[in-house]
């Protein structure tokens, strides 16, 4: 008895330990990254960084403004584009998903989560860059927006799942049509949730390299025309990080710092709206 | 079956079955509820009770496989028949669930005039007393007056619930269906519910769907017995409750079974 007892306890202790330190080797791996990023590119952080353009290779100075202008106007054009179709997808997946069409479409999703960013990005040269003749910083939102639609048809759907039936059942007795107790119950009961979801989309995506090689291409002047080529801080980081001068590979690392800053800030946001959204709601 | 037959009729089944793909889950009743009058449906869990109910405002249609044959008739009309869009019917015949349901995104406020906005939009004016005189009906307007901005979650449960009965009573309907609303009530909101449905049964025709059976003596004109699909006996209250005509009526309100 107490032998039993004595063995529980042991592989109890065991156990513990063993999640215990595999969760620290998990968080540890953040927090070195963000530690070397910080220790190799703060320093090079300051005024110029963010507001001024790269000077000739060989000087030092200058920064990267046309890169962070850039990749916002990027991930924001494939936000705009990615968000209404991965959220219709996603509203349509959990509400009237259960026949055959949404299961084809569930399972196209799917296969999409779990394509390579590269391979889209070749698919889109081959449907968008090539046909226009040049690369564009559209084509690179197209790009990003592909791989940011079956992220989030996948989280609404879930979100949206989650909503009571007996909400969607209350709306219906009050004599709501179907399709508005979708959008006006449904939808905006599980709207935090759903956010959220497209927060860490966008955050996904806004580091992402690949897609972006064949299609926005990068630039070294400071571009705002979508149909032209444009810098992005991940195509400057690629390019910078594997030059060979030590002055690129300082504004790398801040660049890094920067994405990384952003990512980061767009997870805390995503927080953030649900838990006031849940907080507001009690 | 003879049904009661006093007063002007609002609410009449005939014949109703209701199925669930091939599984009858109601069968063939046929009931009349007469205007201004409570009429309490009893029987065990799984009798086909909230079922019956759901096939009066066709609910019952958008459950899985859920369809029904024979007639309800709203004032004389068949609301099964193709030309009555069951979204209109939904606006005449309210509905209050088992657990209040209130709208998580809305104030308290907008969830009494959901059921208005979605018939088309209306003076504010109009809105404001549409509102005002749903929540007195229900009981609630003294307690959310002042806070009528407020998430609909900072009610009570039994303030939530009589929210979803102000909800169901602000676009006017003929007809009031009650599944079990005391279910997830304590005592005090219960017996609110209970004395709301005297009052409200001056101006529409309640039926209640309850597993309480005391509760169905105490606020019923008519009392339904349903047991596994079939209405076994129906008639006035008091007749039901004190000198029922049939065994399995008598075996189910002293006791012996459900």
């Amino acid at each position: 008895m107490n032998a039993r007892r004595l063995r529980r306890r042991l592989v109890n202790g065991t156990m513990t330990a063993l999640v215990g330190a595999l969760s620290f080797v998990a968080v540890l791996a953040l927090v070195l990254i963000l530690g070397h990023l910080v220790a190799k590119g703060a320093s090079s952080l300051d005024w110029n960084f963010f507001t001024k353009n790269p000077v000739p290779t060989g000087e030092t100075g200058g920064g990267v403004a046309h890169a962070i202008v850039g990749s916002g106007i990027i991930v924001g054009l494939a936000a705009l584009i990615g968000l209404p179709i991965g959220i219709g997808t996603g509203l349509y997946l959990a509400e009237y998903g259960s026949g055959r069409l949404g299961w084809v479409v569930r399972f196209v999703a799917d296969v999409l989560n779990g394509t390579p960013s590269i391979v889209v990005g070749i698919f889109v040269w081959t449907w968008l860059v090539r046909p226009m003749g040049h690369f564009s910083a559209f084509a690179g939102s197209v790009a990003l927006a592909i791989l940011m639609v079956p992220m989030i048809a996948r989280t609404t759907e879930e979100l949206v799942r989650l909503v009571p039936h007996s909400l969607r059942e209350a709306a219906l007795a009050l004599g709501y049509p179907r399709w508005r107790t979708s959008l006006r119950i449904v939808a905006r009961t599980a709207l935090a949730g759903i956010l959220t979801g497209c927060l860490v989309a966008v955050a996904r995506i806004a580091g992402e390299t690949a897609p972006l090689l064949f299609t926005a291409l990068g630039n070294v002047n400071f571009n705002t025309h979508i149909g032209e080529p444009m810098e992005a801080l991940s195509l400057q980081i690629f390019q910078y990080a594997t030059g060979p001068f030590d002055e690129w590979h300082r504004l790398a690392w801040a660049s890094a710092l920067v994405l990384m800053g952003l990512v980061l800030v767009l997870a805390i946001l995503a927080r953030w709206v649900l838990r006031s959204r849940h907080g507001a709601a009690r | 079956m003879a049904p009661p037959a006093d007063g002007r009729v609002r609410l009449e089944t005939q014949r109703l079955t209701a199925l669930y793909g091939r599984r009858a889950a109601v069968k063939d009743v046929s009931i009349l509820f007469p205007t201004h009058t409570v009429t309490a449906v009893i029987g065990p869990s799984g009798c086909g009770k909230s079922t019956f109910l759901r096939c009066l405002n066709r609910m019952h249609e958008l459950a899985e496989g859920g369809w029904v044959t024979g007639k309800v008739l709203l004032d004389g009309e068949d609301i099964y028949d193709r030309d009555v869009d069951p979204i209109q019917l939904r606006r005449r015949v309210g509905m209050v669930f088992q657990r209040p349901t209130p709208f998580p995104t809305m104030t308290i406020y907008d969830n009494v005039a959901a059921g208005l906005r979605v018939n088309g939009r209306r003076p504010r004016a109009q809105l404001d007393a549409a509102v005002e005189t749903a929540l007195r009906r229900a009981a609630l307007w003294d307690e959310v007056k002042d806070r009528l901005r407020h998430s609909a979650l900072a009610l009570s449960g039994g303030q939530q619930q009589r929210l979803c009965v102000a909800r169901a009573l602000a676009p006017e309907p003929e007809v009031l269906l009650l599944d079990e609303p005391t279910a997830s009530l304590d005592p005090t909101g219960t017996q609110r519910i209970e004395e709301l449905c005297h009052e409200l049964k001056a101006r529409y025709t309640i039926v209640i769907v309850t597993h309480n059976l005391q509760q169905a003596a105490r606020i019923s004109d008519y009392t339904a017995f349903f047991y596994l699909g079939d209405l076994i006996e129906l008639g006035r209250t008091e007749q039901l409750f004190t000198k029922p005509s049939k065994e399995q009526t008598e075996a189910y309100i002293t006791g012996r079974f459900g």
